[in-house]
């Protein structure tokens, strides 16, 4: 999650650091851990196009913005789904994982239908 | 309103458990049809235009929705979005479906279009006229909603009440008010609802909600800047004050992602919704959120020592982040030409702004700031009402109040800036003014029911010691704060839980109000019953105001006017007479010029081309419109013939004293005119820096085409004095001819006066036709046909 950027002077630090997140996040269950995945995926993917429209241009400028924003929604509702079927979060503990899953499927309906619309 | 629900809660005296489930359905049946009555309420309250007048269209801007609606209904959704009006702005035109707000035109129609389904064959017009009072029951009751999340369903009752007749929500939506704002306001509160909704259940589905009321808002009103500027600011003050929780993510990410999507599907908005500086709050807190939620995340698997370490880190990552974006933003912004704001969004957070750059906005009479006595007219009882409902709001500050403060602080501000957001003032003082009263009823009825219920008691166990004013002894005050206690905790439960984070803050904080709370419940009965009645009493002087203001205040439409003397009353209806002159006389193609206020009500009402109107989306347009006004006859005569105009129409108010006639926004022309064409300067028109049109008034003034077309022929109408009264003066120059303008029509009461453009000589005949009329002609012309029906 957080890279260390070469911060030369608090090595060890650093380095018991990503150890202690390192084993904090192999603690989390497989199923959150392929949300993080698909998340990842996403912003991978908006930041490939943000560096392709700084290459070539954005012309079609809905086009781009609908590649990009699409990328950004699909990743901010994953956050979302993960946030609400999170055992450890409190918050939700009376939230079905099915609710929380139909919430999202309806959201990401609503947003690449707009895309799709918007997309030109 | 909170009267009966309180009467119901106090109805069984001795509170067993048993029937309460029983008491909440009667509570919530009650509440239903509460709400219904408000819902006829708001309706009903409208109605005064239509009972006093004639369900007609009212003002300017209406006239325009109209005319879209009616197109719309007529040709289609696809002709809508496609429509280029050749009509209007000519020789520009004006590419309608993309630079209108299509909100309002789509709701009517949808309404209309189901109606003819149910075989209800409702005009259009109709349709129209009653959109903004149904639409204001729906605001009514979307403020319910939201008071409910914020305070409980009986604060929630009291401002839905006060919302549906609060004067100014009124003055924007009254029957034939088919505006903007009517469906706007409306929007704009359920936005703030669902918002408010998804931020206490943190439910993805309320977020989906909330983005496509959003998207509704947008459609709707330029004003949706208020909500995705005002929605961030809250988001930041939550995280500052450190109440970020996971339901503000869910709240708030999916709404940015989707509703700027959304936004940008509006034509009129499209690509603004990414580029200009309105919008980019809400991308730099969307930002902030992402940061401030990865900090958590990672506080959360991480021991406190590990997370110290992290956090510098983190800090550091994402501050260069932000400062790399805001670097970005900055350059972007600054490379555009007005730094990415629009005029209108300038002069709100700069209220000196537009009268500084731009007198077109600054001409409008709602874009002035308001006056104080406006306050209480458009508010009344609230504006007292709100610092109270502010101090309820802090006791205690769960997320939704905030976020209702917030509101308030913001339109409070807004509202100072510019008249029209008086309009999203209104509802955040109702719903301050609806928990302040609902507060205060809760606790008069609380002692009063406490002094009834022991009372009885006294009487059963000892009938001796029953002194009126005693239940200040100890005794009762224990029972009492027992009470509020049990009556607290059913409150807070729910919002317990989103304080789990900072539990020991909230505890302090809590113990400390409950302490607090105890205070106001040593009420003793005779104050209480005493204030429970002044209170009543102040919401009557509401009502009675609001009352009045709808009836006479804000139902008058503006095309018809009326007046009372001591020999009855009067109807003006020389607007409509003009305008139906036009269309019956004048050919389908025919231009018409006259200032830009009439330019809606002529395409709309006589379906004839104008030059300029209220679209004001032209300035240089409309500064040669203004400037063929100020100038002299012929010099008018050739701008108005360069732009192929057939006609001018002039509003002339002098004869029957209406005061805002075109003589009285004379001056915005030359200064609108003067700002593009240097030749027209406003201190020629001056006197001294005083604004006159009798006898001491300047040359260039009494020269002026807009002062000859006014009071061409007045003289004529008192016997040769020519006094005008709205001005309370002799005109300066009675006696003159026409050389370039023929007069065709002229109203009844002469309200409207319309001029044909005489065609070129066709031999120029020197220097003697021109326009320096010193001759005066003490005969007035009266060989020409005038179809003038005054005597």
């Amino acid at each position: 999650m957080v890279k260390p950027s070469s911060s030369a002077a608090t090595k060890d630090d650093a380095r018991a650091l990503i150890h202690s997140l390192r084993s904090a996040y192999s603690a989390t269950p497989t199923n959150l851990k392929i949300i993080d995945l698909y998340v990842v995926f996403a912003v991978s993917t908006a930041l490939i196009q943000v560096a392709y429209m700084a290459i070539v241009g954005s012309f079609p400028f809905n086009s781009f913005l609908s590649g990009v924003l699409s990328c950004v929604g699909t990743a901010v509702l994953a956050v979302c789904l993960r946030i609400q079927v999170n055992k450890e979060n409190k918050e939700f503990k009376d939230l079905p994982p099915e609710r929380a899953f139909a919430d999202f499927v309806l959201c990401n309906l609503v947003l690449h239908l707009v895309i799709m619309n918007f997309l030109g | 309103m909170a009267v009966p629900v309180d009467t119901v809660t106090k109805q069984p005296q001795p509170p067993p458990p048993s029937p309460s489930s029983l008491r909440f359905a009667f509570g919530n049946v009650l509440a239903f049809f509460i709400l219904l009555l408000i819902g006829v309420l708001a309706f009903s309250i409208r109605l005064f235009s239509v009972i006093k007048y004639e369900s007609v269209i009212h003002e300017f801007d209406p006239y325009f929705n109209y005319r879209v609606t009616q197109f719309l209904t007529k040709n289609g959704i696809y002709d809508f979005w496609n429509w280029f009006d050749d009509r209007t702005w000519y020789p520009l035109g004006r590419v309608i479906g993309g630079t209108v707000y299509p909100g309002l035109t789509l709701t009517a129609g949808t309404i209309w279009k189901v109606l003819q389904s149910l075989n209800i064959p409702l005009s259009v017009e109709t349709v129209c006229v009653f959109t903004a009072p149904v639409f204001s029951a729906f605001a009514a009751w979307a403020t319910y909603l939201l008071t409910k999340e914020v305070k409980g369903t009986g604060a929630g009752l009291t401002a839905a009440v006060l919302l549906a007749m609060v004067p100014s929500y009124i003055s924007r939506s009254v029957a034939g008010s088919y505006d903007n704002e009517a469906v706007a306001i409306f929007a704009l509160i359920f936005t703030f609802y669902l918002y408010i909704k998804t931020l206490n259940t943190g439910s993805l589905f309320y977020a989906t909600l909330n983005s496509l009321s959003y998207f509704y808002m947008v459609c709707s009103w330029g004003g949706y800047t208020f909500i995705i500027n005002l929605i961030p600011m809250h988001v930041l003050l939550c995280i500052v004050t450190g109440r970020y929780s996971s339901r503000l993510y869910i709240a708030y990410a999916p709404l940015v992602v989707l509703g700027t999507l959304l936004a940008a599907l509006v034509p009129v908005v499209g690509f603004n919704a990414v580029m200009t500086s309105e919008h980019f709050a809400s991308f730099l807190v969307f930002i902030v959120i992402h940061v401030v939620a990865l900090a958590y995340y990672i506080k959360g698997i991480l021991s406190p020592k590990m997370f110290k370490v992290a956090a510098t880190l983190v800090v550091s990552v994402g501050l260069v982040v932000c400062l790399a974006v805001v670097g970005v933003l900055v350059a972007v912004v600054a490379s555009s030409p007005t730094k990415g704001w629009s005029g209108r969004s300038l002069s709100l957070l700069d209220p000196t702004y537009a009268s500084k750059y731009i007198p077109i906005i600054a001409s409008v009479s709602e874009h002035q700031p308001p006056t104080w006595p406006s306050y209480f007219m458009d508010l009344n009882v609230l504006a007292f009402l709100v610092p109270a409902g502010i101090i309820a709001c802090f006791s205690p500050l769960s997320d939704a109040s905030s976020f209702v403060i917030l509101y308030l602080v913001m339109s409070v501000y807004f509202s100072g800036v510019m008249v029209r957001l008086m309009l999203v003032l209104a509802p955040a003082a109702c719903i301050m003014s609806g928990i302040a009263l609902s507060e205060a009823f809760e606790v008069f009825t609380r002692s009063i029911k406490f002094y009834i219920s022991s009372l009885s008691e006294f009487l059963e166990t000892d009938a001796g010691d029953v002194m009126p004013g005693s239940n200040g002894s100890p005794q009762f005050d224990v029972l009492k704060t027992e009470k509020k206690e049990d009556s607290l905790k059913e409150r807070p439960s729910r919002k317990n839980k989103k304080k789990e984070k900072d539990v020991v803050v909230v505890k302090e904080k809590s113990s400390v109000k409950s302490k607090t709370e105890k205070r106001p419940l040593v009420l003793p009965a005779e104050v209480s019953f005493f204030a429970l009645f002044l209170t009543v009493l102040l919401g009557a002087f509401y009502v009675v105001h609001s009352v009045w203001a709808a009836a006479e205040a804000y139902s008058a439409p503006s095309i018809v006017l009326t007046s009372h003397s001591h020999d009855g009353l009067h109807v003006f209806d020389d607007f409509r007479e003009a305008y139906a002159w036009l269309s019956h006389n004048t050919e389908v193609d025919d231009k018409v010029a006259s200032w830009w206020d009439y330019g809606y009500q002529t395409t709309a009402m006589a379906n004839r081309t104008v030059i300029v109107d209220n679209n004001t989306w032209n300035n240089t347009h409309i500064a040669t419109v203004g400037t063929a006004m100020s100038s002299p006859e012929k010099a008018g005569w050739e701008i108005f013939n360069s732009l192929d105009v057939k006609y001018v129409l002039v509003v002339f108010g002098g004869l029957v004293g209406y005061p805002s006639d075109d003589i009285n926004k004379f001056l915005w022309m030359v200064r609108i005119g003067g700002g593009v064409f240097p030749h027209i300067k406003e201190p020629d028109y001056l006197r001294d820096g005083q604004y006159r049109i009798d006898s001491q008034a300047t040359p260039t003034m009494l020269n002026s085409l807009m002062y000859k077309l006014s009071y061409f022929r007045f003289v004529e109408t008192d016997g040769g004095k020519g006094y005008d009264r709205v001005r309370r003066t002799e005109i300066g120059k009675k006696h003159f001819k026409l050389t370039h303008f023929e007069e065709v029509f002229t109203t009844h009461h002469w309200m409207v006066r319309i001029y044909k453009l005489k065609p070129q000589k066709n031999r120029i005949r020197g220097k003697t036709k021109k326009t320096k009329s010193k001759t005066i002609s003490s005969t007035p012309r009266s060989g020409t046909t005038k179809k003038n029906p005054w005597h």
